[in-house]
Formats: C-alpha cells, sequence, structure tokens
C-alpha cells in the first residue's frame, strides 16, 4: 500500500490546477489554458490509478485512510479513505474529467474558467467519494454545486438561467435537511460527525424513519428518482457537453452512493420497512420514464430520461438486499458512467456541427460520419443493453436479483430492455440510418482525431467492462458482504 | 483622599477615553474648510481606530473587571466586540473614502468625527452594566448614525430616510427606556448584574408574579428588536439602507448591529435570564418571522441596497436564532448556542462589507450602481471582483465551503442540541429561499451580458487590496473555521464562568 495521501492529491491536485489556471488567465488574456487543463486532469487521474493498483480486495475495512482534525470544536475531522464500494468511483470521475477536458479543447468563451470549473468539480466529487466525515461529506456535496450551477448558467443553452437556478434550488432543498439530519446525529453519537460511528449508532425505528427521509429527500433529488427528477432533463438539456457529461456520468452517482453510504448502514432497518416504497419508485422511473423516453425529439432530453430509467435500476438493486442486486447496482453506476458520458458527447459531436439537438434535423448521418456512426451504434447498443457491452452486466445482475426477490418486480424491470432498446435504437435509426436528411448533414465532416480518441477510451471501457467485469465486481465484493450482514442485523435491539 | 469621591478605575475604560478625547480633535481638525484639513481627519480617524484597536487588545484578560461603581463592565466578551468593532470601522471608512471624496456634498471631516462618536457609543454599549450607560450609549450611537444618513442634506431620499430613521429609532428608544423603568420599578435596581440576582429571588425565593416583570421585558425586546431590525419592527431597515449614501448604509449595516448584539446579551442573557422561557419564545417567534419576511421579500427587490437590507433582516434572523436555543440546551450548549449566534454575527459582517465595498467602488461621482442590473456581465468587465462578490453572496447563502455555511451550520447545531427539529427544518426552508435572491445576483453577474456602455471599472490599488482580503478571509475562515469558531467561544466562556446558571 502507498504511503502517499493518495486521496489528498486526487482531490486537491485538480483543484488547485483549477485555481492555478483562472489566476495564470487573469495575468495573460492571450494564452490558452487548455495544456494546462489536460495536465492537471491527467495528475488527477494518475494519483487514482495506484488506489485500484494497491487496493486489498480481501479487505472490507477502510483503506488508504487520511486522518487530520479540521474542526476540532466540532469535531469534524478530515478523514478520507475508500473501501470496495466507494474506490471505482475515483478512478471513474478522473478519468471522465480527463475526457471532458479533451472535448472542450476547441472552446473560446472565457475558457481558463470553464475548465477550472471542470477541474475544481472533479476534485470535489472525489472528496465526497472519499469522506468518512459527515460534516466533510456535506461540504464537498454541496459545494460541487457551485461549479456546476456556473457551467450549466455560463456556457449552457438559450434556457440555461431556467435551468441552472432549478438545478441549484432542487438539490438545495434536498441537502439542507440532509444537514439538520447530520447534526442530529451528532448530537445522538456524543458529538461525532464520525461515518464508522454512526454506523453503529443504536438508533430506534421512529428516529430512523425521520433520518431515512431526511437522508433520502436529499439523495433521491440527486439520483434523481421519480418524483423528483424533474430538474435533470432540463439541467442536461441545457449544459454544454461537457457539462452533461460530468452531469450523467459522476453528479448521479453522488445520490445512489449516499444511499449506499448513508441510508443503508445509518439507518438499516427503516432502509428495510421502506424498501417497498424504494422499489416501487424504482419501478416507475424504470417503466414509466421509460415510456416517456420514449416520446422525446431532443437527443439529449431522450438520453437524460434514459438515464433517470437507468438510475431506477441502481435504487432497486440497492433495496433488494441481496448481494447480486447490489452489485449488479454498483456496476450498473460505473457502466453508466461511461456510457451516458458517451452517448452524450456523440451527441456534443452532432451539436458541435449542426447546432441542433432535435432529432428531426438529422437522417443519413452515416453517409457522412461512418466513423461517427460506428462509435454511437456501440454506445447506443450499450444504452440498450446489449450482452458484451457494460450496460447489460448490472441489467442482468440486478434482474437476477430480483427475480430471487418477487417474479413481477423481476418482470416489471426487464422490461427496461424492450423500451430501452426502443427508444435508443428508434432515435439511432432516425438520426444515422435513411437518406441525407437535407444539405446541413450532406456538409457533415466524420469525427477528428481528438474526437476518436475520447470516444475509442470510452468504447474500451464500455466493451471490456462488458466481457470481463471481474475487476469491478471482486473489489466490490467483500464491502458489499459487509454492508448487507450490517443490514440484515439491524440497529433495533 | 476625600471619603464621599473616589477616583474611579479608569484603566478598563482607557480605549474610550481615549476614544472620547479623539473624536473631539478630530472634530475641531475637521472645521478646516481645506481639503487638506478633512484628509488629516480622515487619516487622523483611521489611526485613531486602530489605536483604540490596539488598547483593546492590550486590556484584554480573561478576568472581568467593574469600574464606574459597576456601571461598566470589561470582560473577554466586551474586549472582543469592541476589537470587532474598531476594525469594522476601519474597514468601513477604507471602503467609503473614495465614495466621500466624490460626493463634495457630504463633508468628510464631519463624518469622520461622527464615526468616531458612533463608535463611542457602541463600545459603551458594549461595556454597560447599568440601564444608563447602556441608553447613553445607545444614544451616542443612534444619534450620530441620524445624522451621518442626513449629511447629504439636498438630497430628498437620504433626508426622507434620515427622518424615517430618526422618528422610529426616537419610538424605539422611547420602548426600550420604558421597558427599563417597569424593570427597575419591579427590582429597585439599574445595574444588569444586580437585576438578574433580584428578579431571580423574587421569582424564584419569593414566588412573585411576574406579569409587571413580563410587561417590561415585552418593551425591553421591542425596542432591541427595532435596533437589530427583525420583522415585525424591522419597517425603517430597506428604506434607510436605500434612501442613505451607501457609506452611511454600509456604517449602519455593520458595526451598529455588533453593539446591539452586546446589548440583547447584556440585557436579556445577564439581566433577564430568570424571565429566559418568555424572552426566548419571543426572539423565536421574530426569528421565524425575520427569516421568513426577509428572505421572501429580498426576491422582489430590484435594488441591490434594498435587497441586502432585506437579507440583513433574515440574516438577524438567524442571528435571533442562536440566541433563543440557548437555556434550552443547557450546561456548556448554552454558551454554544450564544456563541453561535456571535460565530454567525461575524460571518454577517465580513461579507455586508465586502459587498457595500463593491457597491461603492462600482459607483462613481452621480452613479450610485446600487440596482441589480448595474452588475450585469460584470464577470466580463472584471472577473476578480465578480469572483470574489460570488463567494460573497454564497456565504450569505450559507453554501460551503464558505464562512457563511459554518455560521449557519453552528446556529443550526445550536438549533437542534435544543431539541426544535421543526425550527431547524424552517429555517432551511428559509436559507433556501434565500438562496434564490444570492443566485440572481451570480446569475447577473455570470450569466447575462454586460451593457455596451458600461463604464471602465477604476479601483485604486489600495481598495482592491482591502477588498481582496475581505472577500478571500469569507473564503479562508470558511476553508479552516476553528480560530474563529473558538475565539466567539472563549469570548463567552470567560465572561460566564462565575455565572450561577
Amino acid at each position: 500500500m502507498s504511503s502517499y495521501p493518495l486521496l489528498s492529491l486526487a482531490i486537491w491536485i485538480p483543484i488547485f490546477v483549477g485555481l492555478f489556471v483562472l489566476a495564470v488567465s487573469g495575468l495573460a488574456k492571450s494564452w490558452h489554458p487548455r495544456g494546462l487543463a489536460l495536465f492537471g486532469a491527467l495528475a488527477g487521474l494518475t494519483v487514482t490509478l495506484p488506489l485500484y493498483t494497491g487496493f486489498d480486495i480481501a479487505s472490507a475495512a477502510i483503506q488508504f485512510e487520511e486522518f487530520s482534525p479540521w474542526i476540532p470544536h466540532f469535531n469534524v475531522f478530515y478523514r478520507l479513505g475508500v473501501d470496495g464500494i466507494s474506490m471505482w468511483f475515483i478512478i471513474l470521475n478522473s478519468l471522465i474529467t480527463v475526457l471532458v477536458v479533451l472535448a472542450g479543447w476547441k472552446i473560446e468563451r472565457q475558457a481558463a474558467q470553464y475548465y477550472a470549473a471542470f477541474l475544481i468539480m472533479s476534485g470535489l466529487m472525489n472528496g465526497i467519494f472519499s469522506a468518512l466525515d459527515g460534516a466533510l461529506f456535506y461540504v464537498f456535496f454541496e459545494a460541487s454545486l457551485i461549479p456546476l450551477y456556473l457551467i450549466i448558467g455560463v456556457w449552457g443553452g438559450s434556457n440555461r438561467v431556467y435551468a441552472a437556478l432549478k438545478f441549484f434550488l432542487y438539490t438545495l432543498l434536498g441537502s439542507l435537511l440532509f444537514l439538520v439530519a447530520l447534526l442530529y446525529l451528532f448530537f445522538q453519537s456524543g458529538h461525532s460527525f464520525d461515518l464508522l460511528v454512526w454506523r453503529d449508532l443504536p438508533l430506534t425505528l421512529t428516529e430512523q424513519t425521520w433520518i431515512f427521509f431526511a437522508f433520502l429527500l436529499a439523495f433521491a433529488v440527486k439520483v434523481p428518482m421519480f418524483p423528483v427528477h424533474t430538474w435533470l432533463p432540463d439541467a442536461h438539456v441545457e449544459a454544454p457537453t461537457g457539462g452533461s457529461v460530468v452531469l450523467a456520468a459522476i453528479a448521479l452517482k453522488l445520490g445512489a452512493y449516499g444511499l449506499i453510504r448513508f441510508s443503508l448502514p445509518i439507518t438499516p432497518d427503516a432502509s428495510q420497512t421502506f424498501a417497498g416504497l424504494m422499489i416501487a419508485l424504482s419501478l416507475i422511473a424504470v417503466v414509466y420514464i421509460g415510456l416517456v423516453a420514449l416520446m422525446q425529439t431532443d437527443m439529449k432530453k431522450l438520453v437524460a430520461y434514459s438515464s433517470i430509467a437507468h438510475m431506477g435500476f441502481v435504487t432497486l438493486g440497492f433495496f433488494l438486499f441481496s448481494e447480486l442486486g447490489v452489485e449488479g447496482a454498483l456496476v450498473q453506476m460505473i457502466s453508466h458512467g461511461f456510457v451516458s458520458g458517451a452517448m452524450f458527447l456523440c451527441i456534443g459531436v452532432l451539436y458541435d456541427r449542426m447546432h441542433s439537438r432535435q432529432i428531426a434535423d438529422y437522417g443519413g448521418v452515416i453517409n457522412t460520419m461512418p466513423k461517427f456512426a460506428v462509435f454511437f451504434m456501440l454506445f447506443a447498443m450499450a444504452n440498450a443493453g446489449l450482452p458484451a457491452t457494460s450496460g447489460f452486466v448490472g441489467e442482468f445482475m440486478v434482474i437476477l436479483a430480483a427475480v430471487g426477490f418477487n417474479f413481477w418486480i423481476a418482470a416489471a424491470a426487464a422490461s427496461t430492455l424492450v423500451f430501452g432498446a426502443a427508444y435508443t435504437l428508434w432515435m439511432y435509426k432516425r438520426v444515422i440510418f435513411g437518406a441525407v436528411a437535407n444539405e446541413h448533414v450532406q456538409a457533415l465532416s466524420d469525427i477528428s482525431r481528438r474526437e476518436f480518441f475520447i470516444l475509442a477510451i470510452l468504447a474500451l471501457c464500455v466493451l471490456g467492462m462488458g466481457v470481463y467485469p471481474k475487476p469491478f465486481t471482486e473489489v466490490m465484493h467483500v464491502s458489499v458482504q459487509e454492508l448487507l450482514a450490517h443490514v440484515a442485523l439491524g440497529k433495533i435491539q | 483622599m476625600s471619603q464621599y469621591f473616589v477616583l474611579p478605575d479608569l484603566l478598563p475604560a482607557l480605549p474610550e477615553l481615549f476614544l472620547l478625547f479623539m473624536g473631539l480633535v478630530v472634530l475641531l481638525v475637521s472645521i478646516g474648510k481645506k481639503s487638506s484639513a478633512q484628509t488629516v481627519a480622515f487619516a487622523l480617524t483611521q489611526l485613531t481606530l486602530l489605536l483604540t484597536f490596539v488598547l483593546v487588545i492590550r486590556g484584554v484578560s480573561s478576568e472581568i473587571e467593574y469600574t464606574f461603581s459597576n456601571m461598566f463592565v470589561r470582560d473577554m466578551l466586551a474586549d472582543f466586540l469592541k476589537a470587532l468593532v474598531c476594525l469594522t470601522v476601519v474597514m468601513t471608512l477604507s471602503y467609503s473614502r473614495r465614495y466621500l471624496v466624490e460626493r463634495v456634498a457630504i463633508p468628510m471631516g464631519e463624518y469622520c468625527a461622527l464615526s468616531l462618536l458612533a463608535t463611542l457609543g457602541m463600545m459603551v454599549m458594549i461595556s454597560a452594566n447599568h440601564f444608563l450607560p447602556l441608553y447613553l450609549g445607545l444614544e451616542i450611537m443612534s444619534l450620530s448614525l441620524y445624522a451621518m444618513t442626513a449629511l447629504n442634506r439636498n438630497d430628498a431620499t437620504a433626508t426622507e430616510a434620515a427622518m424615517k430613521y430618526f422618528v422610529l429609532g426616537a419610538l424605539a428608544s422611547g420602548f426600550l427606556l420604558y421597558g427599563m423603568s417597569l424593570v427597575y420599578g419591579v427590582t429597585g435596581s439599574l445595574e444588569i448584574s444586580e437585576i438578574a440576582m433580584r428578579t431571580g429571588g423574587k421569582l424564584y425565593v419569593e414566588g412573585m408574579d411576574k406579569t409587571p416583570l413580563v410587561f417590561g421585558l415585552v418593551f425591553i425586546v421591542a425596542g432591541l428588536a427595532f435596533k437589530l431590525g427583525v420583522v415585525p419592527f424591522h419597517m425603517w431597515l430597506p428604506d434607510v439602507y436605500h434612501g442613505a449614501p451607501t457609506a452611511a448604509t454600509l456604517f449602519i449595516a455593520a458595526a451598529p448591529k455588533l453593539a446591539t448584539f452586546a446589548i440583547v446579551i447584556r440585557l436579556l442573557v445577564d439581566g433577564l435570564l430568570p424571565l429566559y422561557e418568555d424572552w426566548q419564545s419571543m426572539l423565536m417567534l421574530l426569528a421565524v418571522l425575520s427569516m421568513g419576511f426577509g428572505n421572501i421579500v429580498a426576491i422582489a427587490q430590484r435594488n441591490i441596497k434594498r435587497m441586502l437590507a432585506y437579507s440583513a433582516i433574515a440574516h438577524m434572523g438567524f442571528v435571533l436564532l442562536g440566541l433563543c436555543c440557548g437555556v434550552v440546551a443547557g450546561g456548556d450548549q448554552r454558551l454554544h448556542a450564544y456563541s453561535s449566534s456571535l460565530f454567525y454575527m461575524v460571518a454577517y459582517l465580513l461579507a455586508t462589507l465586502a459587498a457595500f465595498g463593491l457597491i461603492m467602488m462600482l459607483s462613481r461621482a452621480g452613479f450610485e450602481s446600487d440596482r441589480l442590473d448595474d452588475f450585469k456581465g460584470l464577470n466580463q468587465r472584471s472577473p476578480w471582483l465578480a469572483v470574489m462578490m460570488m463567494m460573497l453572496m454564497l456565504s450569505m447563502a450559507g453554501i460551503p465551503i464558505l464562512f457563511g455555511f459554518f455560521a449557519k451550520f453552528a446556529i443550526l447545531s445550536a438549533v437542534v442540541a435544543a431539541g426544535y427539529y421543526w425550527l431547524a427544518v424552517l429555517a432551511v426552508i428559509f436559507s433556501l429561499v434565500g438562496a434564490f435572491y444570492y443566485l440572481r445576483l451570480i446569475k447577473i453577474m455570470y450569466f447575462d451580458e454586460a451593457p455596451a456602455d458600461a463604464l471602465p471599472i477604476e479601483v485604486p490599488f489600495s481598495t482592491r487590496v482591502l477588498f481582496s482580503v475581505n472577500s478571500l478571509a469569507v473564503v479562508l475562515i470558511g476553508v479552516f473555521p476553528q480560530n474563529v469558531m473558538v475565539m466567539c467561544a472563549s469570548a463567552f466562556y470567560h465572561s460566564y464562568q462565575f455565572q450561577p446558571y
């Protein structure tokens, strides 16, 4: 195991490079900061790789732990660490940051601020996934709203102000009640913000219920779960490509991660009591939102709704309380990070050329962009859950777990294979195949080397994970087992 | 030495005496009509305030000292607040300098002298252990502030604001005096620590009916609420903030809140703690109303000074929230609740200073830059000022990792410790409402395009540095809040270690 504070580096390298980019650009106006930003993102990715190579998969304990006092007055500690559940998300996040910087290579308008926002957000996200102190988690969790708010608002589309505000206020509402719950736990546990202390803190069912719902509000908005999902399509549609990618690939994972890091271990009995509600909401997301996605005429909106449906799978997997289900959900989260990120990048490629997201404006793109069409095909298939792509693994595991739980739940969940294929492939058909629709499509040029490189990396991830998911599942295994044992035991004596 | 007259120990009051003397000197200097006299007056004022700050710091000790026949008290809390008041006024005047120079109608010398006298009043309020000096300090401060508001006498809105401020302020003082006289009638004492003992004795030992005391308390709380500017006694605040010259607005918005906070502590916590059940429920009502009304009405404002006025109302609601959770939580948590309020106050002060500072930096002679639209596209005109202003707004909204977040965090922790969960939820919901208008200003600065005819931003280097330091402090204290938290806490712990409650 490495002796370097890897997690701190993963958090602070991007943040400081981001601040440095801002500072330098203030002094040298004509300088384009893309090189420095890419360097920061790559450095951030490099320091996260030892997390995988040095990870002990036989242990459920917290690894790479860092511990120092931060605010002794409130017993808040700067406490970081990862277990099998959180480790992959840090690497995923750092990888996506590199791709996002590359995807925004051509940006000219306030470029320094653009890169800085993404780098700072990347650091904050790493902080969320590695924080083991409730207050520290909260600080990262809420601070990450600011860069995303600016990304949507400054570089977004025509209705960006509305979308940015809606995104911010929606999420803030949830997280503020979360804060009250954290403070309650702080006093109940004898002045501690330590997640591991809270995990073993006995709580009555009434207390757990209140805390569970306070947590749920915060995380359900982030996931997003039906019925608090309405901010997501707006935010996605208005965000610039990079913003959509980060939002879909990373930010949506925060809610699900919060559920598994806070709700399940801290309120196990309430989680079991309200599992039925959670499963119902998840199924609504899978089925109803899947149907909604079918009706979209805007590509980004379609992928946004498909994200909600996919995240429904994640929450479904968590609340089946079986190893297969939870691991499937976690795999689904990582896979969705690759796939939805790639989908938004593909739409970004088209948007950069046509300045339209409407499906109706396209048709016959394959004639002018054959290379692009191949990549888009692969990601569309992964989005639909085709075997041998990463999208299949997680969904399959969750459906299997659901069959073991209740046949009808499994049947409803499995309907996603139909709807997912329907909305994704139908969109693909309308955009890519057919005769060339108009002179704009005729004038399209195929993807550049840079775009090829970005999409190729994601394609490798999607295929690799689909064919050989073991590196992902073996890391989670022990941690998930331990978590489920804890949940089964409960807290009420 | 005569047995009838003993010279009181002047040492604890040395900063006040120095300030009084220098205030008169500045007044004399400012008589000079030449502009150099005005410059000298300004420099002398700043020097005086810094020296007063040094005197206060030198006198810090954890002992509690009384002088002037127990009318005047010097404890850690007083030292902390006085030091803060001095610094706040120094910063206020530094921000205001160019603003005042450009507006020739406002005489700089008089403005400085009045500032010093107002500061003196605040310091007397902070150290008052007796109703008389408390009221004396309050009136010294208030009358100076009325005059500062009205100094630009040809400006109709400023005059109107001053008139409103004066009439309502006088009414509030009357309330306060009436309440004090009722308390005096029951307890027979004007000395605050004596009153605490006698009310405790009368209520708990003699079993006296507390109605007359509560009757007095109502008037005292109403008077304090007027001075603090909380709903429903807030009516003067938006008009005064809006109408007064921005320099005076900043002055009113900053240091006097601290002094008022001090007398709230002195009167309610020191003096009337036996009646805590009554005043806590009153403060709770005021707090909820202020947070709700302030945050909601702020949304409708198009003028940034008015917006900040309503935001100040909401912030004072938050401060009261900490105060009304003190005794319920009991033990150490009681002092924790009060120190949270103080901590919140510091967060409010830093953000307010810089925010009004920026308004003055963007203004010109004949252009007040006080509409929200004047901030359009600030990010394109000056990214640095915009990013700092964004930090200030986010701090006021209570977003991590800024000072304002930990201020809200501390207050909410006190509320939760007291078991008022519904109150915490209400506070949180109103914070959410508040976040809207702070975000809107960020939207205006970042998402909107700058108008083509926007004036170039010319800010003197020194002001720019001050603003940057001030705003960065908001960020840095947010990242490392421990020291300031401990300072606020120790101010209370050392001042209340011998209290019987």
